[in-house]
């Protein structure tokens, strides 16, 4: 029943997958150019750190400005403020800060580098296309992101990765400079060895660290279903945004006219990693789950 | 649109399709039977006419067309503030509705408006002693030919349930659009 709501988009699936390599890469130049600037290890090491940690420190901030949201006052949004306050007290956690990003795909997310400075984010269509009990659902699932500290979990798993992969490749440089064998040829296969094990250290951290966000989204979905006592109804609101539904728009007709020479069809290519790649579980996956919690509550 | 057409930067002006509308009537049988809803009498095309002197002499021969109408007092134009004008027709039959809305189609396409059709809107009702479903309509995109539903509700919401709901009715009677984001709102539009 489920399979048929979700389309694995195998374009989308390879889009990701090129760019979280070009990303890895981008790491690895910006870091091997330092090093050949600066000449010292543990300047690049500082500054790596300090990239990650800026951008822990500011997930807020970043990840507002990419989805172009805006923070609401309880004025605006009453309905939105009322039933994260409602949440709040019920989980005995401080209530977030509420932004609306004024988009028509239905999602919802939550950052902040801390519970304290967390931030609470629904997107307009979420918002029209949910009915306020499912939306209550949506919103638990995101606090209990909060809650768990995602943000700075899953930031600490991917500076892991990302230093292991860093730091294997500082040593290598440490023993092809320090090492009196200079023999071009040597140095040369030695410095390819060394990207090629920085290179399988960064795929496979970063390939955990998407096994981890989907286990911690799972544990989102749990915690978020127990906190409103209903996992039926998160159920239906991950049915809803995820099936036919998110596609009708709330567009007006007239206004796309002009835009109708530019239908996009999607690209269709590839094999499935979408699995693999994915750094939020299978629709099935999640829907078991809550089901699986159905009954337990039942036998409670 | 071709590959030569995107190469010189052309794209060429897509007909409209104006038959399938005469399916409805069929329809309306299972709307009524499957899902308490009927026709309200009244319907509406809308299209973007051009701009210009040109605009105001079109309005011009479109009032003239109504006039000539089985019966004009029931038939009217207004625009909205898209800048979109709408052919307004009032007739509690559904078969002449239809007729009559295809009519003016016609005329229009005659007249060289023809691509620039966007939609016919047949508005529907609750049958006596159902409730819950109105205010409802159905959409006929011209240039796809097929139909979509769209019921309105409060700040700018739609009721995607009842409007899959139609869609799985209606599949055997309507060409309904396939593809769900082309199933776009009219707000505040001038039919009811």
């Amino acid at each position: 029943m489920a399979a048929r709501n979700i389309e694995t988009d195998h374009g989308l699936t390879a889009r990701m997958f090129v760019t979280g390599l070009l990303l890895v890469m981008l790491y690895g130049i910006i870091m091997t150019g330092l090093f050949f600037l600066t000449n010292s290890i543990a300047l690049v090491l500082v500054i790596g750190i300090a990239a990650i940690f800026a951008q822990y420190w500011f997930s807020a901030s970043i990840a507002l400005f990419s989805m172009q949201a805006h923070v609401v006052t309880p004025q605006d949004e009453p309905q939105l403020h009322a039933i994260l306050d409602r949440l709040c007290v019920l989980a005995d956690m401080p209530k977030p800060k509420v932004a609306v990003a004024e988009t028509d795909v239905p999602n919802a997310f939550a950052t902040g580098r801390s519970p304290k400075a967390a931030v609470v984010c629904a997107t307009r269509g979420l918002m029209r296309r949910l009915p306020d009990e499912e939306l209550e659902a949506v919103l638990a699932h995101e606090l209990s992101h909060v809650a768990h500290r995602d943000v700075a979990i899953m930031t600490i798993a991917s500076s892991v990765g990302m230093l292991a992969g860093l730091i294997s490749r500082v040593s290598m440089w440490g023993m092809m400079f320090s090492g009196n064998d200079r023999n071009g040829e040597n140095l040369a296969l030695v410095e390819l060895a060394a990207m090629v094990v920085s290179f399988l250290i960064y795929v496979i951290s970063w390939l955990l660290t998407l096994a981890l966000s989907r286990y911690r989204e799972l544990s989102a979905d749990r915690s978020g279903a127990i906190l409103i006592g209903k996992p039926s109804v998160l159920a239906s609101a991950l049915q809803r945004i995820t099936g036919d539904i998110s596609k009708i728009p709330s567009r007006d007709l007239r206004r796309v006219e002009s835009m109708n020479a530019f239908f996009f069809t999607p690209a269709a290519s590839g094999t499935s990693l979408a699995g693999l790649l994915s750094t939020h579980p299978s629709l099935e996956k999640r829907l078991a789950q809550l089901a699986e919690l159905e009954r337990e509550l039942g036998r409670a | 649109m071709g590959v030569f057409d995107a190469l010189r930067g052309r794209t060429r002006q897509v007909q409209p399709n104006l038959d399938s509308i005469f399916a409805l009537p069929t329809a309306a049988i299972t709307l009524e039977t499957a899902c308490s809803l009927v026709p309200t009498g009244h319907g509406g095309i809308c299209f973007k006419a051009g701009s210009g002197p040109a605009d105001a002499e079109a309005n011009g021969e479109i009032d003239a067309l109504l006039a000539e109408d089985i019966d004009p007092t029931t038939i009217r134009r207004t625009s909205d503030e898209l800048g979109f004008t709408w052919i307004v027709v009032d007739d509690p039959d559904l078969s002449s509705l239809v007729t009559r809305l295809h009519g003016a189609n016609s005329t229009l396409a005659e007249h060289g408006l023809g691509p620039h059709l966007l939609c016919a809107v047949i508005g529907l009702a609750d049958a006596p002693g159902a409730s819950g479903s109105a205010p409802c309509y159905l959409v006929y995109l011209f240039k796809q030919g097929t139909f979509y539903p769209f019921a309105p509700r409060e700040g700018q919401r739609r009721d995607n349930e009842l409007e899959l709901r139609l869609r799985a009715q209606l599949d055997g009677d309507l060409p309904m659009e396939p593809d769900l984001t082309r199933w776009l709102a009219l707000w505040g539009l001038p039919v009811s």
